[in-house]
């Protein structure tokens, strides 16, 4: 087989791929049940609303609020960045929007499903991607993609070529797709955690930090791929980050948290825009950043030792 | 797709991928066989010592089956254990699949391999004492029992798979006090009858009581299973209350994991 027609295969696997993700699904899956929804005919893609989370840190000591009366709403197709300091809960937030968290107060609606009292249904919908790509290390991505598959009750044979075309256009030759994943780097596991992602299809993706940690050459890589989700796969994404060069051009609005609580929130233009009127500043977003979360983004990246948010 | 298939998938999912791990990790296997053999073998010799075929044909199947209820009862209590080990609990967790599924999955592969890594030191003790005579053994009896009694170590194993949900560190080593509890109380080496009074009403409520009975009443006597109906309602009534059970504690806990956020925890 020819260099050409290896390309043309993989491309031609990678379109089907695109092209199942935009067709109606099946009878279980998010289109028959954004079909299902009657109260609202055009749900957001997400909606929260007033949601509070606090945890128990000792019986004698006042719960910690890590989520405060937080509300956003992410139209079909969008992209909303959540930008905070460390600490400031959008692991948490994240968390909350997926189910892995339960909600002490407000709600929170995928495609107009509630994820309390539908939560399969909301499942089928969402995926995500977080700053530790968590697999099973001795297991071949093609192994562990094709649990996540048949999790998502994909079919085996057609999930294994959908993960090859995945899995290839993040720069991962087919070859590496049969190998221990303990076996690749940082970078590769982060692309395969999120080939994993895509292979569900999923309506809303909420990415987590997915380009912490990568070379430069990966993260432009993952930010293009994120791009094309948006544009051709009809995918809403919820993206965290740190890389506020990232955040301004991918998000179309910008949340940003400081303490559980959003301080500020409008397109990333809005928000320069903001900081340069009221606060008198040169309209960039790390002066957005400064000014929003009362401290600089280098002293967030020095305490960045646990990526962890709560 | 209909919803039973789709859940269906997905319990094949779990199983599959148990067997990926296992085939990842045949080093280990290895290991752990000559381990299950070498244990089986030291227990078994103290019956030998003594001269006794009896002996020896009890404590052999004491060595024997308690390895495959307590194989079957660590995969299904690993099933979080191991997902909390490697980060992916929480990918598990959102995935769209009801938790009985995912349970079932990991139950079939854990019978399954239980069954195989048994047979494979039945054979080893076999051969290992050709002077067995166990040509009056009641096969139908020893297989009856097994099946019976897995039931109940399922609804078990779901129940100890809460510990590693919520105690991140050490939660699969606490499934080990379960198990020594279960192996003191059931009469895995020795009669029942010489445990203290208030111990023996422990034994009644073990399921291990009824099937290491049972086992031994087929294996060594050859009795049938119509002679042996005292030992089997037992586990009919204990499975049939275990298994949902512990789903239902499973679901309660998983609860209170989303509640305090001990998902996310990596151990």
């Amino acid at each position: 087989m020819t260099a050409t027609t290896t390309r043309q295969s993989k491309k031609d696997r990678w379109d089907r791929h695109a092209s199942r993700v935009t067709e109606p699904r099946e009878s279980w899956g998010p289109s028959a049940q954004l079909a299902a929804t009657d109260t609202d005919p055009t749900p957001p893609a997400l909606l929260v609303e007033g949601v509070t989370k606090r945890f128990a840190v000792g019986r004698k000591k006042k719960p910690v609020t890590a989520i405060s009366n937080v509300s956003l709403r992410l139209e079909r197709g969008g992209i909303v960045g959540i930008l905070g300091a460390n600490g400031s809960g959008k692991s948490t937030l994240i968390r909350l929007m997926c189910g892995l968290l339960t909600l002490d107060e407000g709600r929170v609606e995928v495609f107009g499903h509630d994820i309390v009292r539908d939560e399969l249904a909301v499942k089928r919908l969402i995926n995500r991607v977080s700053v530790d790509a968590a697999f099973f290390k001795k297991l071949s991505p093609m192994e562990n993609l094709l649990f996540a598959a048949r999790l998502y009750g994909l079919d085996a044979g057609t999930a294994r070529g959908d993960a090859v075309a995945i899995l290839g256009r993040l720069g991962i030759a087919e070859r590496r797709v049969n190998r221990p994943v303990e076996q690749m780097s940082r970078g590769m596991q982060q692309k395969v955690a999120i080939a994993r992602a895509l292979l569900t299809s999923p309506s809303l993706l909420l990415l987590d930090e997915p380009t912490t940690g990568l070379d430069p050459r990966s993260k432009l890589d993952v930010q293009a791929f994120i791009e094309e989700i948006r544009d051709d796969h009809d995918a809403s994404i919820v993206l965290t980050t740190h890389d506020l060069d990232e955040a301004e051009r991918l998000c179309g609005r910008i949340t940003i948290l400081a303490d559980g609580k959003v301080v500020a929130e409008d397109s990333p233009d809005g928000l320069k825009r903001l900081v340069a009127e009221r606060h008198g500043q040169e309209p960039t977003l790390h002066n957005v950043f400064m000014t929003y979360t009362g401290r600089s983004l280098d002293d967030d990246v020095e305490e960045d030792g646990s990526k962890d948010d709560e | 797709m209909t919803l039973v298939a789709h859940e269906l998938k997905a319990s094949y999912a779990f199983i599959e991928r148990n067997f990926n791990l296992t085939r990842r990790y045949w080093g280990w296997e290895v290991a752990f066989l000559v381990y299950s053999v070498a244990g089986a073998l030291s227990i078994s010799l103290i019956g030998a010592d003594q001269g006794s075929p009896t002996l020896l044909l009890t404590l052999m199947v004491g060595a024997i089956f308690w390895n495959y209820l307590s194989v079957v009862f660590s995969w299904i209590a690993e099933t979080i254990a191991v997902e909390r080990w490697e980060g992916t609990l929480e990918y598990t967790m959102m995935a769209p699949v009801r938790r009985w599924a995912q349970l079932l999955g990991s139950v079939s592969y854990a019978m399954v391999y239980g069954l195989i890594h048994t047979a494979v030191i039945l054979v080893a003790l076999i051969l290992f004492f050709p002077q067995l005579e166990v040509a009056n053994a009641n096969p139908a009896t020893v297989i009856a029992f097994m099946v019976l009694g897995s039931f109940s170590f399922v609804g078990i194993g779901m129940i100890a798979a809460i510990l590693p949900l919520l105690y991140v560190e050490r939660g699969a080593q606490m499934t080990f006090v379960l198990q020594s509890v279960l192996l003191l109380v059931s009469g895995v080496y020795y009669s029942i009858d010489v445990l203290p009074g208030w111990m023996q009403v422990l034994s009644h409520l073990s399921p291990a009581t009824y099937v290491l009975e049972g086992v031994r009443a087929g294996l060594i006597e050859g009795i049938g299973v119509d002679a042996l109906l005292g030992d089997v309602w037992p586990l009919l009534v204990m499975g049939a209350v275990l298994i949902p059970f512990g789903l239902w504690a499973f679901g309660k806990a998983e609860r209170y994991a989303k509640r305090t956020g001990k998902l996310k925890r990596v151990g």
